[in-house]
């Protein structure tokens, strides 16, 4: 059997590209896909988790996490449409109306 | 080993079945569509060019594979090539192996070995059927995109749009059978529409959830992009759609998966509101009529009965949907977007918290 | 789960959520992700948890990356050019692998010393079980969220009505 050190290393290690997904690409939507693949990180831990302590909640908390993934998801990419329609682009660097 | 055989040898039959069905649909869809605008139809085939004979169905399933494997496959300048290979792949396959949970008959007893006529016994069978589907979708999204034609993307995109819009409806008249029944299991979901209602009607799906049954006829055919709800390749409009730009075995491919989701449909539809492998009064030893009659049948011969049963029911709905496709005009995108949001999905939340509260007050 | 299946699942996933973040063209960058989201939901199936990866796909594969894809469709978006050079980057990557590597020897240093896995319930990460814990136990966060759905719905209908 594998120890659970192993899937949380694991877990770790895509929780860290996500990471540097979001700190190097510019464009917004492979932004956002990043931050899901963060999120699928710590659900892997978290059925991980489950798995070893012989407890269900841990599966329990990756069903609330999917479904506020949806819901981000629903109104982010409104929001980058509504973003693109207006000034054409979907580069983070060049959105920065809110910058002081 | 030998339980692998058996899974293996299962699945294989049903992956046949399904394929050759397909092919069979094609022509059962020239000659229905014929029927219907009294033409004749396809009912002959040049070899090498010059004789023409009627063989009719034999002629025209063999010519038609022969015309789309030898024809020059073509990918168009700027296309994707890579993913344009792999879209039509895509589409299909999720939809073949769909269906290794679908149970064809009830237990079929060989030298003492009992098998159950389901490839897979899948506790969360619906959920399978349900995540297969949504995968599919990408076959569609790819190919239109892949191709790098306007006509192309558009299909892809409004075929994006429509499978997700349609599937909550679908998934949702779906949970109205889950509750009647009590189970995910798609063969336990056949086992339990054997028993009798009054000791005379048969206690099929339909029974008890009529309107889960139109909102799932209506958003499977949606779901296969068949008309009335075709708008992803919509030939008058679009040419074809995301395939536009397909030719030969890929175009063919294209083709079959649709056939194959009309196929699904048509087995689901039979497995949960028509009783599958089901025939009325027909228990394990024979029937039990209402009327006081029996009629011992052996083992062997009420299995077949039943597989007979379930791929009349199958063909039968294949047909439906024909003439469905025959019958309807198109819609425009407008009233198939607002249709699948404003009708089926309140219709289909009323129906599940209408089963909810009948199961709650009758238990 | 065994060893072997672990690496034919951990090798894959790790070489494709890199393809993810680092392949130019955003309907490929997409296409790794369903394909990441894939293997993690046979991953979820080998630790007993077949709801959650039946929902791993029918939600994530099957209607958000579907979404991800409509919308770059939509916009038409072209492979990205060239990367936008960042200052202070590589320092803060460079501090940040430190940490993890670190965080990863911590890990595997005291994964000799674990205690072993605890026995499994009957019907572990089965449908029933998971639905009757959701309307009991989470009652609340289940209503919750459901009222956050729906709130995300009827924001992205305003935002596209605008």
């Amino acid at each position: 059997m594998v120890p659970i050190s192993y899937h949380l290393i694991l877990s770790g290690i895509l929780f860290t590209i996500g990471v540097t997904g979001v700190l190097l690409r510019r464009n917004i939507i492979i932004i956002f896909m990043a931050i899901e693949l963060m999120l699928n990180a710590v659900n892997l831990s978290f059925v991980a988790l489950a798995r070893h302590f012989g407890n269900m909640d841990g599966q329990i908390i990756v069903f609330f996490v999917m479904s506020v993934a949806a819901a981000e998801v629903a109104v982010g990419l409104a929001i980058i449409l509504l973003v693109f329609r207006g000034r054409e682009t979907v580069n983070a660097d060049e959105l920065n109306l809110m910058r002081w | 080993m030998i339980d692998f055989l058996i899974t293996f040898g299962l699945t294989l039959l049903m992956v046949l079945m399904v394929l050759n069905l397909g092919g069979l649909l094609l022509w059962v869809e020239r000659k229905g569509s014929a029927v219907l605008q009294d033409r004749i139809g396809a009912n002959r085939a040049a070899v090498f060019g010059k004789l023409p004979f009627n063989l009719g169905i034999v002629n025209t399933l063999v010519a038609d594979p022969i015309k789309l494997f030898t024809k020059e496959d073509f990918v168009p300048p700027g296309a994707d090539k890579l993913l344009h290979t792999l879209a039509p792949a895509i589409g299909l396959v999720p939809l073949l192996v769909t269906f290794i949970v679908i149970p064809f008959g009830d237990v079929l007893i060989i030298g003492g070995r009992e098998i159950t006529l389901q490839a897979a016994n899948l506790n969360i069978g619906i959920l399978y059927v349900l995540a297969m589907v949504s995968l599919s979708v990408y076959g569609v999204v790819l190919g239109g995109w892949a191709s790098n034609n306007r006509w192309a993307l558009l299909g892809g995109i409004r075929g994006s749009a429509q499978m997700i819009s349609y599937e909550i409806p679908l998934g949702l008249a779906l949970i109205g059978v889950v509750l009647t029944f009590g189970s995910l299991d798609l063969q336990e979901i056949a086992r339990a529409q054997g028993a009798l209602i009054g000791g005379w009607i048969p206690a099929w799906g339909i029974v008890y959830q009529p309107v889960a049954f139109l909102i799932f006829l209506a958003a499977g055919i949606a779901e296969s992009k068949r008309i009335p709800f075709d708008l992803p390749e919509a030939e008058s409009e679009l040419i074809s759609g995301y395939f536009t730009e397909y030719s030969g075995s890929k175009q063919a491919m294209f083709m079959l998966g649709d056939f194959v989701e009309a196929i699904i449909v048509a087995g689901l539809i039979t497995t949960l509101f028509f009783g599958g492998w089901q025939v009325p009064f027909l228990l394990r030893d024979g029937f039990h009529f209402p009327w006081g009659g029996t009629l011992a049948l052996p083992s062997l011969l009420v299995t077949l009965l039943q597989v007979g049963a379930f791929t009349l029911k199958v063909l039968f709905f294949c047909w439906l949907q024909i003439m469905i496709r025959w019958t309807l005009p198109r819609f425009r995108y407008d009233q198939l977007i607002s249709l699948g949001w404003k009708i089926l999905l309140p219709l289909a939340l009323a129906n599940v918290m209408l089963t909810a509260l009948i199961i709650l007050l009758f238990e | 789960m065994d060893f072997v299946t672990f690496f034919a699942l951990a090798i894959p996933l790790v070489v494709i959520a890199i393809m993810v973040i680092a392949h130019p063209s955003p309907v490929y960058s997409a296409l790794f992700l369903v394909l990441t989201l894939f293997l993690l939901a046979v991953y979820f199936l080998f630790l007993d948890a077949h709801m959650v990866a039946a929902l791993q796909i029918i939600v994530y594969a099957g209607a958000i990356m579907v979404l991800f894809l409509f919308v770059i469709m939509l916009l038409n978006l072209q492979s990205d050019t060239q990367p936008t050079p960042r200052r202070g980057l590589g320092r803060a990557a460079i501090i940040g692998g430190v940490i993890l590597v670190a965080e990863l020897g911590l890990l595997l240093q005291r994964s000799s010393s674990e205690r072993a896995e605890s026995s499994l319930p009957e019907n572990f990460g089965t449908v029933e079980a998971l639905g009757s814990q959701l309307f009991t136990t989470y009652l609340l966060p289940f209503e919750i969220t459901g009222i956050l759905l729906l709130v995300a719905v009827v924001g992205a209908v305003v935002l596209a009505k605008r």
